[in-house]
């Protein structure tokens, strides 16, 4: 059903305006290659031979969306899972560090918020230094911290995971602070009137108000952890996982691979933040409040 | 093991002067300035008794005296790789790709239908993992800060996008009739009254974006750079270990990244003047 004021319409108008731009800029992008090998061949390409041509490279400078989906195709669908080829694997891989970073990261995020809503001095002495480190650009940390935990002998999940939690970590920290403290102040009187302890407090009243808070942060959050993870797999001199996919494609100029490799990290991405949605819906409708 | 024990000493004597001074409620402002700058301090003091404590390896975690020291030193490396990565790569990206989302965004405004089409798929692709187009873009604009400047571009791109279009509509129905009964046009009714209402939104995109694009210019130049950047240089000294000039690498980037982001925040606070966030009186 298309409403007026619905927006499956409006974006689906827009996905395909960007569909057809890529290939018009797929044509544009891998023509000048296109009419360079026709010249040396001695051939002249008519209109149509050349745009075939441009859509139908091994290496184009901006491979056509329909070359990225059957390259998608030939690495999940053809291929085992277990295959060092396989985007399934290399894509399990990326996600089981971003998803044990995201917990670690949104847990240590909710234990930092409740000591700084508790105690002013933490609140007055640690919160600003929370809100600058988001300031600094983490992600140079990567490869630092990759080394580092490599020459302790920690390898392979956890040092990528320690990235994510770190990305993850604040956006929670923050929100969840916020959250805590969105109570209003005749609402914490009221809890005073029925003689509530600090605990009842906290899990009756300061808990349930923040939840508009907490979902919207677990949705940066775990985007975050995503890119914290692809990020980390950059420095490890390419093994396996998204990242390693995008850097091997780049150091052998395979651009099919490249996109391949970042349609899935986005459809991932995609993925994990509708599923924190749909936890977002369900918690809601448990809590009784109105969508 | 004494160096440890001072270093145990000092955390506890620090936690409880802001103990102490957190308990004084009439220095509140005060006590908004002091308690963060101890507690940094001695986070820094206890980094470096631990670590000559323990004798941590200068390949693990260098002590902070070593990094300062490795900081001042090189100052003039440093200052090469930080025209070339934040003045080069990422100012200009910055520029650029919040000055074409701005355009598009007063551009779309016009149109109820793309409006709604696009700010679902702006949302989308804010969260998407976008330094993976980095590779990509090194390819096509060479190793230099131009690529550097492309990822900048489209990592900003639709952030800026998203909250400009949000900003967009934050003026009333009432005040845009207002604008009507005085009989202004568009561009009247646009640059009088819907800018600056949108003013707040823009400052936020310009925010995030501010910390993006230091991101976006030091990974891009982990695909690839010439010999000078901050990214190279965080990867060059990762290989040899030479963990102090990371450190100060890093120093830099930090440096750099909140006073990039302090000065959109005064510009902000300077132009929305009017907005309740703003205004100290109410607070």
């Amino acid at each position: 059903m298309i409403r007026p004021g619905g927006t499956i319409l409006p974006v689906f108008t827009v996905v395909l305006a960007i569909v057809m731009i890529w290939y018009l800029a797929a044509v544009l992008l891998n023509a000048a290659w296109a009419i360079d090998r026709a010249e040396k061949a001695g051939q002249d390409l008519t209109k149509a031979e050349l745009v075939s041509e441009t859509l139908s490279q091994d290496r184009p400078r901006l491979p056509a969306p329909h070359q990225v989906v059957i390259e998608i195709w030939e690495t999940t669908a053809e291929k085992k899972i277990t295959s060092k080829r396989s985007l399934i694997y290399h894509g399990w891989v990326t996600l089981s560090a971003t998803l044990l970073g995201f917990v670690f990261g949104a847990g240590l995020g909710m234990l930092l918020a409740v000591a700084i809503v508790h105690d002013r001095a933490t609140d007055l002495s640690v919160m600003p230094l929370v809100i600058g480190s988001q300031t600094i650009p983490i992600l140079a940390l990567a490869p630092m911290i990759i080394v580092v935990l490599n020459a302790v002998g920690l390898s392979g999940l956890i040092p990528k995971a320690i990235i994510s939690a770190y990305l993850s970590f604040f956006p929670v920290a923050v929100g969840m602070v916020s959250g805590f403290r969105s109570p209003a102040a005749y609402e914490l009187d009221l809890m005073k009137t029925y003689n509530a302890n600090r605990m009842q407090l906290f899990w009756k009243l300061r808990v349930p108000a923040s939840t508009p808070f907490l979902f919207p942060s677990l949705k940066v959050a775990i985007a975050a952890s995503l890119v914290g993870a692809i990020v980390g797999e950059l420095p490890t001199g390419a093994v396996a996982g998204l990242g390693a996919r995008l850097l091997v494609g780049s150091y052998y100029g395979q651009t099919v691979q490249i996109w391949s490799a970042l349609v899935v990290a986005a459809t991932l991405a995609a993925a994990l933040v509708t599923l924190m949605g749909a936890a977002e819906r369900l918690t809601r409708r448990a809590m009784g409040t109105p969508p | 093991m004494t160096l440890v024990a001072a270093a145990l000493a000092i955390w506890a004597a620090a936690w409880a002067i802001n103990r102490r001074i957190a308990a004084v409620p009439s220095a509140d402002r005060l006590a908004r300035v002091l308690s963060p700058v101890i507690f940094g301090a001695t986070v820094l003091v206890v980094w470096e008794l631990l670590v000559r404590g323990f004798e941590v390896p200068e390949v693990i975690l260098p002590p902070v005296s070593s990094i300062a020291s490795r900081f001042v030193n090189s100052a003039g490396t440093l200052w090469i790789d930080f025209v070339q990565t934040f003045i080069k790569g990422a100012l200009s990206g910055y520029a650029i790709g919040c000055t074409a989302a701005f355009i598009t965004a007063v551009a779309i405004d016009r149109s109820p239908f793309l409006r709604r089409g696009l700010l679902p798929v702006g949302n989308f692709v804010a969260a998407l993992p976008i330094v993976g187009m980095a590779p990509i873009l090194v390819m096509w604009f060479g190793f230099d800060w131009q690529s550097k400047a492309a990822v900048v571009v489209v990592m900003v791109f639709f952030p800026m996008l998203v909250n400009t279009v949000q900003g967009l509509r934050e003026a009333q129905p009432m005040q845009q009739d207002l604008m009507r009964t005085y009989a202004a046009n568009y561009w009247q009714t646009l640059l009088k009254l819907r800018l600056p209402a949108a003013g707040p939104l823009i400052i936020n995109g310009l925010k995030i974006c501010a910390t993006l694009a230091l991101i976006g210019a030091i990974v891009a130049e982990f695909f690839g750079s010439p010999v000078r950047g901050m990214g190279f240089r965080i990867s060059t000294e990762v290989g040899r270990l030479a963990l102090d000039m990371v450190w100060a690498e890093i120093t830099v980037a930090a440096i750099a990244g909140s006073a990039f982001y302090g000065l959109v925040t005064l510009i902000g606070r300077a132009a929305n003047f009017w907005h309740p966030s703003q205004r100290r009186d109410l607070r």
